[in-house]
Formats: structure tokens, C-alpha cells, sequence
């Protein structure tokens, strides 16, 4: 890969000093000589003595009544130790992140296929996977709701005919699924003229599949009964007191009796916000009385969490005939499943910038989040804005084509910058470089032609080492797209994260120790952690605590939050510490000295030079402050017309995709990916570089090849035989340039910088192809026969 | 289940004679995969990877006598010059550690509709060699695939050789997958040419129950080729006739639509490779001299 630049643009003074590893630095992660070695020990790798293995029985059924669960023959197999169903649940078998809809395990019916119904433990996972098989449940097979309009008692879309297809009346499509209906959110927001006049004006219908985290590591963890009668459970997770609360209220036990301890997590991606094994492995425990493992495999982690919502949008876009945005309107449709997970906020998200990041005067967005018997779909990396770019950036190619305008160059008229309005009425109030990140990818050289004469490398052809081509039929494109993002929770949501820093002498030497319940999953925040104490602290030692409840709440590993948040906590306590260690230094020197600072493990004065080491100042004294710490306020959004403070700050990415397809078999070479990005400071440069290319990834796959295929309610491919994520040969070389212009409002001026990066990728790839094929491509990942019309 | 670890070939037919149910196991890269997935649970494994005489591949009577264990890895590595369409195929198989550990042979005995090798070999005109207690026989690969991963053995046969005769013109294979390395057949074909027969060999993969030849398309093109005097004359092939043969490539195949692919895509991409892997081939003809050799 060519090498990263870094654009610096009037960020922060470098406050490393002295201390190495410190904001600023590419500091080593704590973890990263085990990950490669492979002695990490991830969640699966749990083990005590005397364990059980718990497995999961789940509905094969997307929509069923259960008649009956007989279990008596599975509880009969030598080796098995319980086996439970929804009437053993002691507390409220009901769980959710935002509405709490889903049952533990099922009671009565079914709501998608894979919906777990019982649970066994035994010595062994085969025997209990065996016994499960024993276990006889009577369903009364329903046909499924699986079209989210037809859901909503809409007409359903009829693509073939571009109309709206009648459904009859209130037919079984568009049964009630949960008591209250079928609607989970409908956002609306009405800004400026309600018919508004145009030049031009282009629309669109867009679809979007469904996508998976695909994390290699699969959902796992350990529950132990604890002699208190409460539990210990070790899990795979991004937020551990949400978990908490949730497998509380189900267990009946409070808060104190249920302690829970961050395993090692093998990638999340918003797949691991909601629930899977964490109530069953305690349900299990605390019936046997011992020790409980679970594991899902490959297949059924397919089953066991959330995917990406599909989503189907219309776009009206209208403007001058200088290429000035006078409307959108949009209709959104997320289909969210059977259960309602992170719906409500992804619906808040995908309509609160289903627009994309530009300005517009006139604003009509209504977006749906709707229940159906489709798997269960919530949160995953951009969260409601990667689908909304599909749509949108489409838009504006084929506005930019209607209007005879370089597409760079009307964004570039459009972008939203420092001061604009957002279409919730909130003035974007630090730095929008949306016009130079795309500038800045125009002005990138495009890379090389394939060498005439010369017989090219099949690697580097449309359908690689299948040698479907030595260039025939390859036709190069080139897209570009930009996309923003919501850093933290928005809406009015108390969005906090805790931290304790504690510093002491130990060995002689000052050490730190970090102590925060925020979800390490791969990303680097026990990397942030440290480098924040060693910057704040200038103490080289820090040592980041095992990430459990022992702490108060960290908040979520999403929404690209926990650099801003967490590392906020953290960079808030470290300073309450230094404040009192400057105090004891001024005691032990008797006197008030003004500019103290810590630097290389010593205090010192800028006009009175060293004080002091700081283990001598500090002998036997421990400090250790604790602090809770929030993001400025948001605001929730008005009912009628969507307006308000919504997010707290925004992060923007934008990509330039040069594809090569072969327009004849529909094959597709992303030759490369370049990516500029603002990310306000990067606190680790390098780990900056890898969310960047990790996320272009992402989005590739989603534009290309990623999805779950779903029929009936029935997924139709849920292993990585034919769910297919990038390969190296898929991947290209990325050319990526980070600017660092300071938000005023964050720590160290830092953004937020995980989801950008798979929100523009994929659009990107979809334009550049577009442009090769000359076909209007409105649906995502486009498959070959897309592209040849087969 | 019954683990099975015979050291030779005697002890291996012996074991199969005796547990005609145990599965035969070499690479695992599809055993194991069904095995972990809990979609087979044969009542014996038979571990065919102690046996040597079927890890050896020797020239034998002007063929290759390919060991029905021998790695993809080592096809692309030590038979590229004399196996062309084989090392082509092997080298789309899976990833290096699939290559290293998947076989040919195994390829034979999964016979997937699917499988990689089974075009190439089908073009080449291959041998399927199996043995039992009983003896030994010969079957033509055309004869081998006899329905959806099912495949001409008997219960007490092992699959113990290939018998492919070293490429005398061009060989090609192509592949499609909706990512660039490590994905399962969408379709697939290869194509090779036999001079010195004046025939025209080819295989279909992914695109019908079993693999199969496309006899229309070889019978079309061999006599057309002999028709026009292109053998001798290597003169420049006309494109008409390169575009009817990949029509006749795509009409004896019999795809469904399934979540790797449409029925349509695949005829249409059959039609496309066909054509394409033609064009290649025969510009390699035109361009080698008279033995053969590019």
C-alpha cells in the first residue's frame, strides 16, 4: 500500500513532550505482541475446570405459534444437566437495547427464523447439541410478513413497473407482528417550502441489502455462579452495563449481584450491542450451579446477532441550473425485523442526514423503521447514514449528469462547511471541510493504466486468478463520494463514560493504572487509554484494568464514540489527579509554585526547572480519582418537523473509487480506493490509518458482494462459504490523506473516526462502476448480473 | 465414529472393503467443513493421508499418473508444463492453505457440480483410476459424475490415480466468482485443444447437475477447424466462429438459479468464458511451434 499522509492543518501543538507514547504517537498496543502471536485469549477461549457447555435451540421457523416444548427426552441424556424454555426465566423475559421486545427465550411464538426457544447444558458441547435435538417443539407454522411497506400496510413497490403494487385490504403481510403494530419509528422532518420549485429536478429508487459484521470472532463468553447466589459472566460485548441491566432485570437479581467482565472481543462492528448468550449462559449456571461456556459457531452466529436493516429509499432532488440544491425529499424505509434492537436510532440517524452533507434549503425526509418477520437487523458501523449515502450520492451523479455539471464540482457548490444549517436547523459549529476532501481526492493522481502490449497480472483483473479476462471487455471508472456521521449518542440521549486513574509508586517508579468499563473490541481504546495518562500524567507506565462493571458505565463502543467519550473520562481524570499531586508536590515543597506540569516522571517549573521526581513526591500516597464525563447536551428532535440540536458533532469522509469492470461478464477490480478524512487530532496516527482502511473495506463489500440473502423470512446463506467479505485481491492499495482541523468542543480537538470511512467507500465503488457500465446500478452489493442485464 | 489410519494402499482397500461406509478423508478441505458444520456424520473416517502411494505422481505410459493425494499445491508447482487446464484449476481453488491441503483426488470423490478440477480434467480427457479388494478399474471422467455429489465408485473403492495425458496444445480455464480469489464456483469451464487428434476437449462446471462436456460445441469446432484447414494453416480464427462455439458451450449446459448465481448469468457467462478461453488458446497454437510447446 502507498504510504499515508498526514495533512497537518493547525492541530493541537504537539503535547506529547518527553513522555513517548503518549496523544500523538503510534503507540504499540498493550495487546498486540499476543494478538500476533496468538496467545490473545479471545472469549472462546474461556475454560475452567468442572464447566458446562451450554447450546441453543432455536426456531427454524421465521413465524410460528408454539403449540407445545416437550424436553423430557433431552433432559434424559446421560451427561445433560437442565434444560430450560421460557417458564424458567425468573425475572422479565424480555429484553431490547432501546424498546424491550424481545424474550429471552420465546413464549408462544416466533418472530424470526433462528429465535432462540430453549437451552440445554451438558458435560459436553456434543451431547448437548445432541440432547437439543430431542427437544420436540409443536409450532403452528405462520406465513411470515417479509416486505417492510406491505408491513406498514403500504403499497408494496413494484420495481418491474415502477408503481406501487396494490395490496389487498389488510392482508396477512400486513398483520400486526408486536402488539402496537408494525411501525417502530417514522422520523419526519419539514424544513423550508413544502413545495418548493425547481430547474432541474432528478429522482431515484435505491435499494440496499442486508449486510453482516462478519467479525471473525464468534459471540462467546462463561457465566459462573457465585457464592452471593448472584453470577460473574465473562462475555464478548461493546457495552457492558447495558448488558448488565438487561440480564438483571431477566435473572430477577439486582444490579450488584450480576457482575460482568469484558472477554477478549474478536471484532464487534455494532453486531455485539445487543444481547446473545449473556441471559442463557446465566439462565444455565444458576440452575446447575456451575460454571457454563457458550460458543456459537459460524452458522449460528449468522442467527445470533443483528445484521445492517436493508433499506429501500425514493429521492427527489431539485436545483438551479447553476447546480445550487433547492429540495430533497426522501422516503426512507428500514427494515429493522422482528425486533426492534437499534431501530429507533438508526431510523433517527438515516433521516436526520439521509441528505448527506450538503445544504439545502428545503428539506421533506420521512423515514421508517418497521417490523417484519425478517431476521433482526440494529446496529452496525454507520449505523442508517451508510445506507442513506447509497441513495443520496447516487443523486447527486445523476443530478451532476441532468445538469450537465462535473459531479465534484456540485457537491463541491453544496458542501456543507463551518456555520451551514443542518436540515434539523442546527448550525454546524466546527470545521465541515467537506469541499477540500473532495478537492483534496481530485487533485490525487489517478493511478496507472494497465501497460499496453504487456500481458497484465490476473490478480490485477476483474475476476483475479479465475482468468476470465486479459483485458477484454475492461472498461475503467472512476466515482467519487462524500459522508458524515454522528459522533456519540444523539437526540438528548445522557451519553456519558466513566474513568478511574490511579497513580502510585511501584518498584520505585510512578505507575498508572486505567480503569474504565469502555468495550475493548480491536480498536485501540486500551491504545487511547494509555497514551492519554502518559500524555496528561508524563508517566510512561500505565496499565490498563480488565474492562468489567467493577467501574461505572463507559457508555457503548459505537457510534465512533469512545476516543471523543471514554478518552475524554480519562483525559478528565488524569488531570483531577494531577491537580492533587501538584498539590502534595507544593506541600512537600512548602511552597505555591504556578506553572507546574509533569513531564518524564518528574514534576517541573518552567522558570524553576525539575521540582522533582515524581515517586518521591508521591512515597507511599495513592491518588485516584473517579470521573464521570459528558458530551455537551443534545437536544431530542421535534415530533412534526425534526428540528433541534441533535448531534453533538459531526465527522465527514469522502472516497475516490477507480474501478475496473468487465462489462461484459459484470466482474468488477476495485483498482483503488483514495480517502481524505478529517479526524480533528489523530491520537494514534497509525491507528487512525487502519480504522480508515478497515471501514473502505467494509463499505467495498457492501457495494460489491456482502450480503444476507433472505427468502421467506429464511436466510439463504449464512455461512463465509457464501457470504462473501473482501479478500487482499478484492482490497486495493489506498491512498489516504488525514486532516486534523481541532473541533473546539472536543478533547484534544479530536473527532471521532470508525464509521466515515464505510459510509463513502461503498458509494464510491457504486459510482465508479456506474460510470464504466453506463447502467444506472440502484441496488447494492450489485451482483454481475446487474451489470450484464442477465 | 471410527477413526480409520491405514499406512498402505493394501491395508486402506482392506479397511473400505471391511467399513464400505467409512468416508474417505485426504485433504479434510471438504470433509471437515461438513463435518463441522454437523451436515455428515459418517459412522467411520477413513484417513487416506498415511498412505503414500497415492501422495506420488510419475509419467506412466505417456500419461501422468496423477495420485489421487497429491496437493493442488503441488499440481501448480511441479506439472504446470504438462497439466496446463489442471494447474490453471488448481490454482482457483480456495487459498494457499486450502492448496496445500486439497487433492484432486478428494475433488473427485466430493464430485460437486462445483468442483474445480472436474473441467480441466473433462477437457483433458482424464482417467479416473479406483481400486477395491476386487482389482482394479479405469473410468473415464465423462463416466465418472453420475448425479449431484454423486460419483461412478463402488462401496469398497478407493479413487487411487488420475491418468491425464500431457497437454500436446493449449489448455485453458476460466472461472467465475463474485470476488477475485477464494469463492466457490458461479461457473466455470476449460478448454484443450488436441492437435494431434484434431479434437477439441472441454468441461463445464457449476452449470449443471454434474460436470459435464459440451459435446455439441467440441464436435462443432473440431470439424469446423478441420473444415477450414485451420490445424495446418494456424491462420487467424475467425470471431464468428469462436462466438458460435461459446453458444454451444452455454447450450449444453443446465444451470439453476441459486444464491451464488442466475441460471441466465450462468449460461451468459458460459457463452462469454467459452469464447474468450477459445480466442486465448488458439493464440497460443498459432504462436508455438509444431510439438506443441508455446
Amino acid at each position: 500500500m502507498s504510504t499515508p499522509t498526514r495533512t497537518p492543518t493547525g492541530a493541537p501543538r504537539e503535547l506529547a513532550g518527553p513522555t513517548t507514547g503518549g496523544v500523538g504517537a503510534n503507540a504499540q498496543r498493550p495487546d498486540a505482541a499476543l494478538k500476533v502471536t496468538g496467545e490473545f485469549a479471545y472469549g472462546s477461549d474461556l475454560w475452567t475446570d468442572d464447566m458446562l457447555w451450554g447450546v441453543t435451540l432455536r426456531s427454524p421457523r421465521p413465524y410460528a405459534r408454539i403449540r407445545s416444548i416437550e424436553i423430557g427426552e433431552a433432559l434424559a441424556v446421560p451427561g445433560v444437566h437442565a434444560v430450560l424454555t421460557a417458564e424458567d426465566v425468573p425475572g422479565r423475559n424480555v429484553c431490547g437495547l432501546e424498546l424491550s421486545d424481545q424474550p429471552v427465550l420465546a413464549e408462544g411464538v416466533v418472530r424470526y427464523q433462528g429465535e432462540p426457544v430453549a437451552l440445554v447444558a451438558a458435560d459436553h458441547p456434543e451431547i448437548a447439541r445432541q440432547a437439543a435435538k430431542k427437544i420436540r417443539v409443536d409450532y403452528d407454522v405462520w406465513e411470515p410478513v417479509t416486505d417492510p411497506m406491505a408491513a406498514l400496510g403500504h403499497p408494496t413497490w413494484n420495481q418491474v413497473h415502477d408503481q406501487p403494487a396494490e395490496v389487498s385490504g389488510l392482508s396477512r403481510e400486513s398483520a400486526p407482528i408486536h402488539p402496537d403494530g408494525n411501525l417502530v419509528r417514522h422520523l419526519k422532518i419539514r424544513k423550508g417550502e413544502p413545495a418548493p420549485t425547481a430547474d432541474v429536478v432528478v429522482t431515484g429508487e435505491y435499494t440496499v441489502g442486508m449486510q453482516d459484521q462478519a467479525f471473525l470472532g464468534p459471540e462467546s463468553g462463561l457465566a459462573m455462579p457465585a457464592e452471593d447466589g448472584g453470577v460473574d459472566l465473562y462475555v464478548s460485548t461493546q457495552w457492558l452495563h447495558v448488558d448488565q441491566k438487561q440480564v438483571c432485570a431477566a435473572l430477577g437479581l439486582p444490579l450488584e449481584k450480576v457482575r460482568l467482565t469484558l472477554a477478549g472481543v474478536g471484532g464487534a462492528f455494532g453486531g455485539r450491542e445487543d444481547l446473545s448468550m449473556h441471559v442463557h449462559a446465566c439462565l444455565l449456571a444458576l440452575r446447575t450451579g456451575r460454571p457454563v461456556k457458550m460458543v456459537y459457531d459460524r452458522e449460528e452466529s449468522f442467527f445470533g446477532h443483528v445484521h445492517r436493516h436493508p433499506a429501500m429509499m425514493r429521492y427527489e432532488h431539485g436545483a438551479t441550473r447553476e447546480g445550487k440544491l433547492v429540495h430533497v425529499r426522501c422516503e426512507i424505509y428500514f427494515d429493522g425485523g422482528a425486533y426492534a434492537s437499534s431501530t429507533p436510532a438508526v431510523v433517527g440517524n438515516g433521516g436526520t442526514m439521509g441528505i448527506g452533507p450538503y445544504v439545502v434549503p428545503n428539506v421533506h425526509v420521512d423515514a421508517y423503521g418497521v417490523y417484519t418477520n425478517n431476521p433482526p437487523c440494529g446496529a452496525m458501523r454507520g449505523f442508517g447514514s451508510v445506507q442513506a449515502a447509497f441513495g443520496y450520492e447516487a443523486q447527486m451523479d445523476k443530478l451532476a449528469a441532468a445538469l450537465g455539471m462535473d459531479p465534484v464540482e456540485l457537491r463541491c457548490r453544496n458542501a456543507m462547511e463551518l456555520g451551514s444549517e443542518s436540515p434539523t436547523g442546527q448550525i454546524v459549529d466546527s470545521p465541515a471541510p467537506v469541499a477540500e476532501l473532495l478537492r483534496r481526492l481530485e487533485a490525487m493522481p489517478l493511478p496507472p493504466e494497465h501497460g499496453a502490449g504487456t500481458a497484465p497480472d490476473l490478480r490485477d483483473l476483474p475476476g483475479g486468478v479465475g482468468n476470465t479476462t486479459h483485458g477484454e471487455g475492461v472498461v475503467r471508472g472512476v466515482g467519487y463520494a462524500v459522508g458524515y456521521k454522528n459522533v456519540g449518542f444523539s437526540e438528548g440521549y445522557d451519553d456519558y463514560s466513566t474513568a478511574r486513574v490511579r497513580l502510585e509508586v511501584i518498584g520505585g517508579a510512578p505507575a498508572v493504572t486505567v480503569h474504565t468499563a469502555a468495550a475493548e473490541v480491536g480498536q485501540g481504546l486500551v491504545t487511547i487509554e494509555q497514551q492519554i495518562c502518559r500524555t496528561e500524567l508524563g508517566v510512561d507506565e500505565v496499565v490498563v484494568h480488565p474492562k468489567d462493571t467493577g467501574v461505572g458505565s463507559g457508555g457503548s463502543t459505537s457510534a465512533s464514540r469512545q476516543t471523543y467519550m471514554t478518552g475524554g473520562a480519562v483525559k478528565a481524570a488524569c488531570e483531577q489527579v494531577r491537580e492533587q499531586l501538584f498539590g502534595l508536590a507544593q506541600q512537600r515543597l512548602g511552597r505555591t509554585v504556578a506553572d507546574l506540569r509533569l513531564e518524564g516522571g518528574k514534576v517541573v517549573s518552567d522558570r524553576q526547572g525539575v521540582l522533582g521526581a515524581l515517586a518521591d513526591i508521591l512515597g507511599d500516597e495513592v491518588i485516584e480519582e473517579t470521573v464521570e464525563w459528558r458530551h455537551r447536551p443534545t437536544e431530542p428532535i421535534d415530533p412534526e418537523a425534526g428540528q433541534g440540536f441533535a448531534h453533538v458533532q459531526y465527522a465527514f469522509a469522502a472516497h475516490r473509487a477507480v474501478v475496473d469492470v468487465d462489462v461484459e461478464l459484470g466482474l468488477v477490480k476495485v483498482v483503488e480506493l483514495a480517502c481524505t478524512q478529517d479526524v480533528g487530532k489523530a491520537i494514534n496516527p497509525e491507528a487512525v490509518i487502519g480504522q480508515i482502511q478497515g471501514g473502505t473495506g467494509q463499505g467495498l463489500g457492501l457495494a460489491v458482494m456482502e450480503e444476507i440473502l433472505v427468502k421467506g423470512g429464511e436466510i439463504r446463506n449464512p455461512s463465509f462459504t457464501d457470504y462473501l467479505i473482501p479478500t487482499i485481491l478484492d482490497m486495493p492499495p489506498m491512498r489516504i490523506e488525514v486532516l486534523e482541523y481541532p473541533d473546539p468542543h472536543a478533547p484534544y480537538g479530536l473527532r471521532g473516526v470508525g464509521e466515515p470511512p464505510t459510509i463513502s467507500s461503498g458509494p464510491a465503488v457504486v459510482a465508479a462502476i456506474r460510470q464504466a457500465t453506463g447502467r444506472a446500478l440502484t441496488r447494492v452489493p450489485v451482483r454481475p448480473e446487474y451489470i450484464t442485464g442477465t | 465414529m471410527k477413526f480409520l489410519q491405514p499406512t498402505t494402499l493394501d491395508e486402506a482397500l482392506a479397511a473400505k472393503a471391511e467399513h464400505p461406509h467409512a468416508l474417505p478423508i485426504a485433504g479434510g478441505t471438504d470433509v471437515m467443513v461438513e463435518l463441522n458444520f454437523d451436515k455428515h456424520r459418517p459412522a467411520a473416517l477413513l484417513d487416506l493421508n498415511r498412505v503414500d502411494e497415492l501422495a506420488q505422481w510419475a509419467p506412466e505410459d505417456g500419461h501422468i499418473r496423477l495420485g489421487a493425494g497429491v496437493s493442488y499445491t503441488r499440481v501448480i508447482d511441479e506439472l504446470a508444463d504438462r497439466l496446463p487446464g489442471l494447474a490453471m484449476a488448481a490454482r482457483t481453488v480456495g487459498s494457499p492453505q486450502i492448496r496445500n491441503r486439497g487433492t484432486v483426488g478428494g475433488n473427485l470423490g466430493a464430485a460437486s457440480p462445483a468442483g474445480d478440477s472436474h473441467p480441466a480434467l473433462l477437457a483433458a480427457d482424464a482417467v479416473v483410476e479406483v481400486a477395491s479388494v476386487r482389482g482394479t478399474r479405469q473410468i473415464r471422467v465423462t463416466d465418472f459424475f453420475t448425479g449431484v455429489k454423486r460419483n461412478a465408485l463402488d462401496r469398497d473403492e478407493l479413487i487411487t490415480a488420475i491418468l491425464i495425458a500431457p497437454s500436446t496444445g493449449p489448455q485453458q480455464f476460466c472461472k467465475i466468482g463474485t470476488r477475485n480469489a477464494m469463492v466457490i464456483a458461479v461457473s466455470a469451464f476449460g478448454l484443450a485443444l488436441h492437435p494431434e487428434r484434431r479434437r477439441v476437449g472441454t468441461g463445464i462446471g457449476s452449470a449443471a447437475p454434474t460436470p459435464r462436456r459440451a459435446h455439441g460445441a467440441e464436435d462443432f469446432l473440431s470439424a469446423a477447424l478441420d473444415d477450414e484447414g485451420l490445424w495446418d494453416s494456424r491462420a487467424e480464427l475467425p470471431e464468428t466462429l469462436a462466438t458460435e462455439f461459446g453458444g454451444r458451450v452455454r447450450d449444453a449446459a443446465s444451470p439453476i438459479d441459486d444464491v451464488r448465481g442466475s441460471a441466465a448469468y450462468r449460461l451468459h457467462s458460459l457463452a462469454v468464458m467459452a469464447r474468450r478461453a477459445l480466442a486465448w488458446a488458439w493464440h497460443d497454437y498459432r504462436t508455438s511451434t509444431s510439438d506443441g510447446r508455446a
